[in-house]
Order: C-alpha cells, then sequence, then structure tokens
C-alpha cells in the first residue's frame, strides 16, 4: 500500500460573519494515498471548497491535524506555507486565474520564478515541457485572451504541474466548460495520474465527472457522510469517443 | 528569492499595464516639472532684480533730502534744499566706512548738435560718481578737479543721447554740443549699461562738473543728492549709521524726527524688491505645492482602482508559492520604478518649462539643486508609497481571501 499523502484528523473550520459563526466544517477525517485520484463531492455549501483551501495550505484550520507528505501543516509559518505551496502543492481553480496580457508560457513559468534553485533557462524548458503535456506547445506565447475557456483550463494545469508537486487540487476545474471540453480536461488528468503517478484532489459535484476518478468522498454540512471506491471507472478518453461528434455543429 | 527573478516580475508586471504605469508616472512627471519650473521662475526673478539693483552702483548709499517737519508743517520734500556741499566734505572727513562721495546735481533740458536735438538730463558731480555709479568711461577721460573748479563747459555722455544727436560714425569727443544754450565739450564717453530694474534707459545721461551744472544750469548753491560707496557690502550698516551721524551734527538735529534728509542703500531696496519677489516665490510655491498635491492624488487613485485586480493578482503569486516579502519586494521595485523614471522625466520636463518661460519673459531661471532634489524626494515618496502600501495589505491577508477580493 502507498504511504497516505493527505491526513486529515478531526479538522474543523469556523468563518465569523458578524455575529454568526458559519460551521464550515465540522470534524473531518480523510487520508489520501500516493497515486490516488480522489473526487469530493457533495451539494452545494457543504464544505468542499473550504476543504481543498485548506489542503491547498491557502487557508488554515481552526482545530484539528492536517499532515502533508509527513508535515505538520499547522506547525509551519506563513513563509514556510508558502514554500510548501511552491513545493509540493499544484493548485487549478474554477476560474482559472492566469494572469491577463501575459503569454502562456509566463504564466506556467509563474511559480518557478519563485523558487531561486531554478535558473532561467531551465525555468523556461520545464515550462515549455508543462506546455506540451497539456498540448498546447502551438499556443505558448498567446496570451490568456487568445485561448478558449479549455485552453485556459489547460494553461492553468500546466501552471499547476511545472512545480513538479506532489499533490495536485483541483476545485470544480471543469465547472466554467461545456461537456465535451470537461471530458477533454478529464482525459488529462487521468493521464496524468495514471501516466505519472499524480495524486489528485477533485472536487466537482457531477457525478460523470466523480466516475473517472477512483474514490469518491461526499461531503455534507461539513462532515464526511460517505466514501467509496469507484467500481468501474471510466476512462474519459472512451467518454469523448462515444459523445456524438462534432456537438459544436448544431 | 533572488533579486533578477524579482526584477524580473516587476519589469513584467509594470509592461503588462503600460497604461496604467503611464498615468501613474504621469502625476509624478506633472508634480516634479511644475515645483522645479515654478521655483526656477521665482528665483530666477528674484535673481534677476539683485543683479539690476546691484549694478545700480558698488555698495551704493545715497543721501536724498527728506521731508521736514517745521512747526508741524509737513513741507514735503521735493523743494527741500537741505542738502550742502559742506555735508559732501563732512563726510568725506568724518565716515571712515565711506570710500567715495559725490555730490549729485541734476538738471533737464535739450541736448543739440547741429540741427539734431534730444531731451536728456545732465548730471553734475565729480570723478567719483562714475565709480559710485558702475559706470565706465570707454573712451576719453572724466573732468579733472581744476575742471571743476573752474566750471569747466566739459561733460561725459551716454551711448543714448550720442546716437541720438550726432550722425552715425561720428567720434563725439572733442565735439561741442548745446544744452540749455550754453555750449558743452565732450571728453569723454561712457559705455553702455542698459536698462535698469524700473525701466529707464541708464545710457540717456550726461555728467558734467557740479559746480558747472549748479552755477551754470540751475544758479543754485545747494545739492539734490549726495552718493557714496562703502567700504563694502557688510558695512553697509556702519556706513549708514555714520552718514546719518554727520548729516544731524551738520544740520544742528537732535531728534531722529526732525530728519531733513533720508538715508538709503542699494541693499535697502534690493532687500525690498527681493522680498515682493519672495512672496511671489512662496505664492509660485504654494501653487506648485498643490499641484504636488494633485499629482499624489492622481497616484493614489490610480493605485486604489488596480487594488482589486491586484489584490487577486498577490492573491494567485502567494498561491504559488510567493512569499509576502516577495510580493512587497515586486510592489515596492515596481513603485519605485515607476517614481524614479517618472522623477527623471518630471525634472527634464521641468527644465523644459524653465528655459521656455525664461526665454519668453526674457528672465534668468535658476534651477537650484535643492528644488530638484526636494521635488524628486517628496513626488517619488508618494508614488512609492502609494504603490507599496495597498500591496502590504493585501500581502498579510491569507492566500484565499486575497484571491477572493472584490
Ligand atoms: N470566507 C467565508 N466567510 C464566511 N463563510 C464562508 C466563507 N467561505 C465559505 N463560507 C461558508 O462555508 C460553507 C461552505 O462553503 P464552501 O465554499 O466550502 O462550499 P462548497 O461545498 O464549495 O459549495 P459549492 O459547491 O457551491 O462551491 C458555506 O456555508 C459558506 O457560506
Ligand atoms: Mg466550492
Amino acid at each position: 500500500m502507498n504511504h497516505a499523502i493527505i491526513e486529515v484528523i478531526n479538522l474543523k473550520k469556523d468563518f465569523f460573519v458578524g455575529d454568526v459563526t458559519v460551521r464550515a466544517l465540522k470534524g473531518i477525517n480523510i487520508q489520501i494515498r500516493e497515486g490516488e485520484f480522489v473526487a469530493i463531492m457533495g451539494a452545494s455549501g457543504s464544505g468542499k471548497s473550504t476543504m481543498l483551501n485548506i489542503l491547498g495550505c491557502l487557508d488554515k484550520p481552526s482545530s484539528g491535524e492536517y499532515k502533508l507528505d509527513g508535515i505538520s501543516v499547522s506547525e509551519l509559518n506563513r513563509n514556510e506555507l508558502a514554500e510548501l505551496r511552491n513545493k509540493k502543492l499544484g493548485f487549478v481553480f474554477q476560474s482559472y486565474n492566469l494572469l491577463s496580457r501575459t503569454s502562456a508560457l509566463e504564466n506556467v513559468e509563474l511559480p518557478l520564478f519563485y523558487n531561486s534553485k531554478v535558473k532561467a533557462r531551465e525555468r523556461k524548458e520545464r515550462a515549455i515541457a508543462a506546455l506540451e503535456s497539456v498540448g498546447l506547445a502551438d499556443r505558448m506565447h498567446h496570451m490568456p485572451n487568445q485561448l478558449s475557456g479549455g485552453q485556459q483550463q489547460r494553461v492553468a494545469i500546466a501552471r499547476s504541474l511545472v512545480n513538479d508537486p506532489v499533490v495536485i487540487l483541483a476545485d470544480e476545474a471543469t465547472g466554467n466548460l461545456d461537456s465535451r471540453t470537461s471530458y477533454e480536461i478529464m482525459e488529462l488528468f487521468q493521464r496524468l495520474n495514471t501516466d505519472k503517478g499524480k495524486t489528485i484532489v477533485f472536487v466537482t459535484h457531477e457525478p460523470d465527472i466523480a466516475r473517472l476518478t477512483s474514490r469518491n468522498i461526499i461531503f455534507r454540512d461539513g462532515l464526511v457522510v460517505k466514501e467509496q471506491m469507484v467500481e468501474d471507472r471510466l476512462s474519459a478518453a472512451d467518454m469523448l469517443k462515444s459523445l456524438p461528434l462534432g456537438d459544436h455543429e448544431i | 528569492m533572488n533579486y533578477s527573478n524579482l526584477l524580473k516580475i516587476a519589469k513584467n508586471a509594470l509592461m503588462r499595464n503600460k497604461f496604467r504605469a503611464f498615468l501613474t508616472m504621469l502625476g509624478i512627471i506633472i508634480g516634479v516639472a511644475s515645483v522645479i519650473a515654478t521655483l526656477a521662475i521665482g528665483q530666477g526673478s528674484k535673481k534677476s532684480i539683485q543683479d539690476q539693483m546691484s549694478s545700480m552702483g558698488s555698495n551704493l548709499v545715497f543721501i536724498m533730502p527728506g521731508s521736514q517737519q517745521r512747526g508741524g508743517v509737513m513741507m514735503g520734500n521735493s523743494g527741500s534744499q537741505t542738502l550742502k556741499l559742506e555735508d559732501v566734505t563732512a563726510i568725506q572727513q568724518q565716515c571712515p566706512d565711506i570710500t567715495a562721495v559725490s555730490p549729485e546735481v541734476r538738471s533737464n533740458g535739450q541736448a543739440v548738435f547741429g540741427n539734431q536735438n534730444w531731451p536728456t538730463t545732465m548730471f553734475g558731480a565729480n570723478a567719483l560718481y562714475i565709480g559710485i555709479k558702475k559706470l565706465e568711461i570707454e573712451s576719453g577721460r572724466i573732468f579733472t578737479d581744476k575742471e571743476i573748479t573752474s566750471l569747466a563747459k566739459v561733460c561725459v555722455i551716454g551711448k543714448t543721447v550720442i546716437t541720438n544727436i550726432f550722425p552715425k560714425g561720428t567720434d563725439p569727443i572733442g565735439q561741442t554740443i548745446r544744452f540749455k544754450n550754453i555750449p558743452m565739450t565732450i571728453i569723454g564717453v561712457l559705455s553702455e549699461k542698459g536698462d535698469n530694474s524700473f525701466g529707464q534707459d541708464q545710457d540717456d545721461i550726461m555728467i558734467a562738473p557740479y559746480t558747472t551744472v549748479q552755477r551754470r544750469f540751475l544758479a543754485i548753491d545747494y545739492i539734490t543728492g549726495i552718493f557714496t560707496s562703502a567700504i563694502s557690502e557688510d558695512r553697509t550698516t556702519e556706513a549708514i549709521d555714520e552718514l546719518t551721524t554727520t548729516m544731524r551734527k551738520q544740520h544742528k538735529i537732535n531728534k531722529p524726527t526732525d530728519d531733513d534728509f533720508r538715508v538709503m542703500s542699494q541693499s535697502e531696496l534690493v532687500k525690498t524688491f527681493t522680498s515682493i519677489s519672495d512672496i511671489l516665490t512662496m505664492l509660485l510655491g504654494a501653487i506648485s505645492v498643490i499641484s504636488l498635491l494633485v499629482g499624489g492624488i492622481g497616484i493614489m487613485n490610480i493605485m486604489y482602482v488596480s487594488v482589486t485586480e491586484r489584490t487577486r493578482e498577490i492573491g494567485l503569486r502567494m498561491s504559488i508559492g510567493g512569499k509576502g516579502q516577495d510580493i512587497l519586494m515586486q510592489f515596492l521595485i515596481e513603485s519605485t520604478m515607476l517614481s524614479v523614471s517618472g522623477g527623471v522625466f518630471g525634472i527634464m520636463l521641468g527644465y523644459l518649462i524653465s528655459a521656455m518661460v525664461g526665454s519668453l519673459m526674457g528672465w534668468p531661471v535658476v534651477i537650484t539643486t535643492q528644488s530638484v532634489v526636494l521635488a524628486f524626494l517628496v513626488c517619488s515618496a508618494i508614488g512609492i508609497f502609494f504603490g507599496w502600501y495597498p500591496a502590504k495589505k493585501a500581502a498579510s491577508l491569507n492566500p484565499i481571501d486575497a484571491l477572493r477580493y472584490e
């Protein structure tokens, strides 16, 4: 059995809005092992994004334990967290979050700018390699506004890959895309998972998408209510083939 | 984080929004340029007044007849006949801080040569008068003591009179002209001096022995002014005191309110006029401070408006591993680059405006190092501060809060 990359023990998160306390996470216990492709599912407001943001070290838990790759995250200061994000994590957002008026290549290079060990040449080579792996080698010098939504998300995925992270976290990465493009993105994630062995945690509320992953964790009201392995895991590539050809021609 | 990376990040961020960068710079450019130009113009007008004043004479201190009060009746000072030649002699003997003294009498009249005539003023003085008033003999000579005692009909003449009564190319020396119907022989020519600060032509002048002017033209025995040079600029105050004491003794005056003369110095005049131009400079300064403020507020606005967009950028940078200090350094470098280049352009523009105003107004413009340094520092400080402060606030947020900022 692969070792646990992510270990969450009795984790809670409260938000304070005026006098009201919103208990977004009420005691979560999760283990995710190396090489898994996990989908976090659940109704809107159930705490999925909150969980993912904490896993991504973008936000801090109110209480509880979170170990990433053996490191106890709650003991780290801001700078150490930044370093952790830079070295071990890749984040893919629903709204891409690319820098505008900045070429795809430069967007992908960005994480490596914050790693002083990577020299300019290596930075560029790795960014190009990452763009090639998402199939955008020919769009390197395009600006975000010259790319389709799917292409922009590919750039964002390339950016999350470029630092060779131990975990890729994606929050509704297909949420803004049509079904065909969604499957294309999922095919990419599946390849990253199976070919490159990347651990992926993927938030979605579409069951179709969740069936492309290896395990589903279901949230409700800030608690994990169900965990199940995906029995008959589908391949996104097969799904694409079965889609009626060229629905863009309608 | 290494600095070449930071520099590249900051440069790329600036290039990404050239128009915003330009607008920010514009505020700084205008602020710096306006401060430099206004101060240069103010300083220039002050200097031009000082220059012209000091060209009036060398450490000039002069005595004019003052208003007399006799039995409570103000007599005015136009008709005063209180200054005498004996006063000049007394000053020569009793005032150690005075190097040269000359009496002055004036007579207005027509200078005539052939069929040309020209209205001008004949000044009566002694030979020292030339030096006291910073005049120069260009050719010929000044009259001698013997010519003074003998009431000689000789004079030196200014360029304006020459061009107006002599045909071109005539050598005036040795020529005889008529002034108030008395033939006067020209023995010297004064070099050109131009207009003074009041717009008077200082070359429209003739100088003859004071005895000649007193007796032959005016038939008086008093004088209308006494002109002296103090030993040095610093000793002017002492010179004034000595003159006042001597004059009071001469005129047997006990109370200062009874003075029938007035002692004035060139440096006092300079002070009066420069204080006027100081007020002007302050006014201009106030205006430029306001434009500096407006420029500053402009910078602030642009920075503030871009904060939303930039806060998300900061959030993204933090989410991919940017540390607080990396982000801050980036923004500091960005706003320093903007402010410094804006400041440099502003200095250039300030020089340009000053030069243009100077040549339009015919003023010298004096750009002082202080004004350049001050304008540059103030504007850069504003630019850097307003570029950096919002970033500091954003960088202290949780990455997720910065990412979601709206
Ligand atoms: N910054 C915040 N301040 C206050 N409350 C918050 C904040 N972020 C999230 N919440 C609350 O926490 C709860 C969980 O929110 P979260 O965004 O994790 O839900 P979600 O499962 O991602 O929903 P969706 O599927 O709609 O994205 C919600 O009730 C939300 O209102
Ligand atoms: Mg969500």
